[in-house]
């Protein structure tokens, strides 16, 4: 469904430059009449409250850039000097490392719920991959950012994960040795891993472009998964029904949002990043942000060697593929039918896939000793299980429920007092 | 029902963690200090503070150095020397005093040190009085020196204590007020000093007669909370005279007291952050009901 171009230049100076530079246009038919099924949901509200974080990280960050020194034995201190010398250093530091949290938290549920409504079926299988492309490239930045202000926890995670490249075959001691810019992580590393986290933003904003340029090719998906038959029946204009609806919850989610960076600026940190980074001392327990850890517990599932695979590579496979194989999901999930809303059974296995990431997040701040070690692997092995098995056999097994022929007509269905009125034009 | 069944799969798939955490944690549970500063509206106690001040500077910073904080800090807006205008002696002018630079509390104080500066023009470091500029002065010129005054542990820097650990009020002031003769069952080396709210394992420091031959812990002995650390119980009742004499001189308060000092050294604009925070909460919610209403009204004439 690509949409029809609507836009009347409004003055001779729109309608000069509509003729050299279609700019205008481009935005007034993305986000001023693009038609959206009218059915959506407050799940489909975190993409633009993605893209409001996106803008928000960047913003703080290049601000703190001008005050941060990437240098290992001044880093530390600069961001101290944030905190206490630069005006509203403090504010600009908590929004940056609470919006970093936020930013993640968000993301999750967008891909929960792309996950729930089939978001990633034909024909928005390139949506997806862009989707994950955009994660990985989240996770890099987040990684490097939280190695700057060179804590005892940015020192020692950096540590972790970056020893775990070493486990990959022939090329991996190499690849860590770059990444370190020498035999260990020190101030090159630093370096390094600021230009990255600078770079990195600028990378993700161009991923998101085609993330969005994509969408817009087929149009949203909805939680009926059934797509618009009759625009005028089944969608609305973008703008103002959905910018108001979107704007209503990213000022929710804001609201959270100030709360944590006012009232608990620190409660998603540790401590010990409080502390100077010492190549000397080792923390106790060496945790990574909550965001990754189910990934890290992933990481340390994997406990026993595979053949020729030790237990360390077997990790990082895991790791890595908990990850790989949301690029080939559109293939792996073979039911005809979008939206779980009408898949009574691939609902109680997706709901069980959510226990289970959180699970694997509570496991991966945990030691990684005795019933924890033998409940990250049923989770993992549910993990996997749950893409490269359930999904394809449901598509296979399950008979779904019947589908609404159109969205108007689910929307009635739900809603039968309702009277059948059209938007007002 | 959807809602039950997801609750009733969380509940099975996370109920077998909650066994797992009953192991370990030796220490024992921090005491509460009833903190001024915690709640959202809550702020330091500016005497406090000035006696947390006194304290840091008679007893901790013999050994502890607090080097992200200068003297001009004392004075800064929620210091514990904040003053908003500043009285000149010999003139009747009151002056603002925004720049803890002009705050003669501060000026005096830091003049009580003597600073190392330099080069001068020929090349030779000097001794001046201290400005409010100065960095507070550090304990020990290195790390070296500053283990061998301390039986080879190093004290840690106080500038972010209370944010460095977890708890970090609650556990300061316990560890504070939490010295005491090492129990009957257990050997502590003169140099060390038992303390039961400082993380450590007991169990190494049994005596002979309570371990069994390969070392562990005989059955039916009881490993003591806490460990063992290098710093003796630094305060002890009448140590410090207050200026005021309706305040306690005990542990007790001396504790308390730098608690408060060191939990605003390490976040300074807390108050400026939660007076910050109020408005813009009440700012959000109250656009966030302005947009829900302009929801409501804008899609009623939508069938959704």
């Amino acid at each position: 469904m690509v949409h029809q171009s609507t836009y009347k230049p409004g003055s001779a100076l729109e309608s000069w430059l509509d003729k050299r530079l279609p700019i205008l246009r481009l935005a007034y038919d993305s986000f001023g009449d693009y038609p959206v099924p009218k059915n959506l949901n407050y799940w489909w509200t975190f993409g633009g409250i993605l893209g409001l974080f996106l803008v928000i990280q960047i913003i703080t960050g290049v601000v703190l850039a001008m005050h941060y020194t990437p240098e290992a034995s001044l880093a530390f201190a600069s961001v101290e000097h944030i905190m206490r010398d630069v005006n509203y250093g403090w504010l600009l530091r908590y929004i940056h490392s609470n919006g970093a949290s936020f930013f993640f938290l968000a993301v999750y549920i967008h891909m929960f719920r792309g996950l729930f409504y089939g978001s990633y079926k034909e024909p928005r299988e390139v949506v997806w991959i862009l989707g994950v492309v955009i994660f990985l490239l989240m996770m890099a930045t987040a990684f490097m950012g939280y190695v700057l202000p060179w804590g005892q926890m940015s020192f020692w995670g950096a540590t972790v994960i970056t020893n775990i490249l070493a486990a990959v075959p022939v090329v991996g001691e190499s690849i860590q040795q770059l990444l370190w810019g020498g035999p260990s992580i020190a101030n090159p590393t630093l370096n390094r891993f600021f230009s990255l986290h600078y770079l990195l933003p600028f990378a993700i904003f161009g991923v998101v472009a085609l993330h969005v340029w994509a969408f817009h090719i087929p149009g949203n998906n909805n939680p009926t998964g059934v797509p618009i038959k009759d625009v005028k029946k089944d969608s609305l204009p973008f703008h103002p029904y959905y910018t108001v609806k979107d704007g209503f919850a990213i000022v929710v989610y804001m609201t959270i949002f100030a709360v944590f960076v006012f009232y608990m600026p620190n409660a998603l940190g540790h401590p010990d990043n409080y502390v100077e980074a010492n190549p000397l001392s080792t923390p106790a327990h060496i945790v990574p942000e909550w965001y990754f850890l189910p990934f890290y517990a992933i990481l340390r599932a994997i406990t026993f060697n595979i053949g020729p695979i030790t237990s360390k590579l077997g990790g990082v496979i895991a790791m890595f593929g908990s990850i790989g194989v949301l690029f080939i999901l559109p293939w792996l999930d073979t039911s005809k039918v979008r939206s779980m809303r009408y898949r009574p059974t691939a609902q109680l296995w997706f709901f069980l896939f959510v226990a289970c990431c959180i699970g694997l997040g509570y496991l991966g701040g945990q030691p990684a000793e005795g019933v924890y070690v033998v409940w990250a692997q049923i989770l993992t092995a549910y993990y996997f299980a749950f893409f490269l098995i359930i999904l394809p056999l449901l598509g296979v097994l399950e008979k779904p429920k019947p589908l609404p022929k159109s969205i108007n007509e689910a929307v009635l269905r739900k809603n039968p007092a309702a009277p059948a009125l059209q938007p007002a034009e | 029902m959807k809602k039950t069944l997801f609750a009733l799969i969380a509940a099975f798939a996370l109920a077998p963690f909650g066994f797992a955490c009953a192991a370990g944690g030796k220490v024992e549970p921090y005491k509460s200090g009833d903190w001024s500063f915690n709640g959202p509206f809550g702020g330091y106690d500016k005497e406090a503070l000035q006696r947390g001040f006194q304290i840091y500077r008679q007893v901790c910073a013999s050994c502890h150095g607090m080097k992200l904080m200068s003297f001009r800090n004392l004075g800064d807006k929620g210091g514990p020397y904040d003053a908003p205008v500043c009285e000149k002696a010999g003139e009747e002018k009151k002056i603002s005093c925004s720049n803890a630079n002009d705050n003669p509390v501060v000026k005096a104080l830091a003049a009580e040190y003597q600073i190392t500066d330099g080069p001068d023009d020929s090349g030779d470091m000097f001794q001046r009085a201290g400005l409010p500029a100065d960095r507070f002065p550090k304990p020990y010129p290195n790390e070296q020196m500053a283990r061998l005054a301390n039986g080879g542990a190093l004290p840690p820097d106080l500038s972010l204590i209370v944010k460095a650990r977890k708890d970090g009020a609650d556990y300061i002031y316990s560890l504070l007020t939490g010295f005491e003769a090492a129990p009957a069952t257990v050997n502590v080396s003169p140099t060390q000093h038992y303390n039961r709210y400082f993380a450590g394992d007991m169990s190494q420091l049994l005596k002979e007669e309570y371990r069994t031959e390969e070392g562990h812990p005989k059955e039916g002995v009881e490993i003591p909370h806490g460990g063992v650390l290098a710093m003796k119980s630094p305060l002890s009742d009448g140590l410090i005279d207050f200026a005021d004499e309706a305040t306690p001189e005990t542990v007790d308060q001396y504790a308390h007291d730098v608690v408060n000092f060191l939990a605003w050294a390490s976040e300074p604009k807390m108050e400026q952050r939660k007076r910050l925070g109020f408005m813009t909460v009440a700012y959000l919610l109250i656009l966030s009901g302005v947009l829900y209403w302009s929801y409501r009204t804008l899609w009623s004439k939508v069938d959704h």
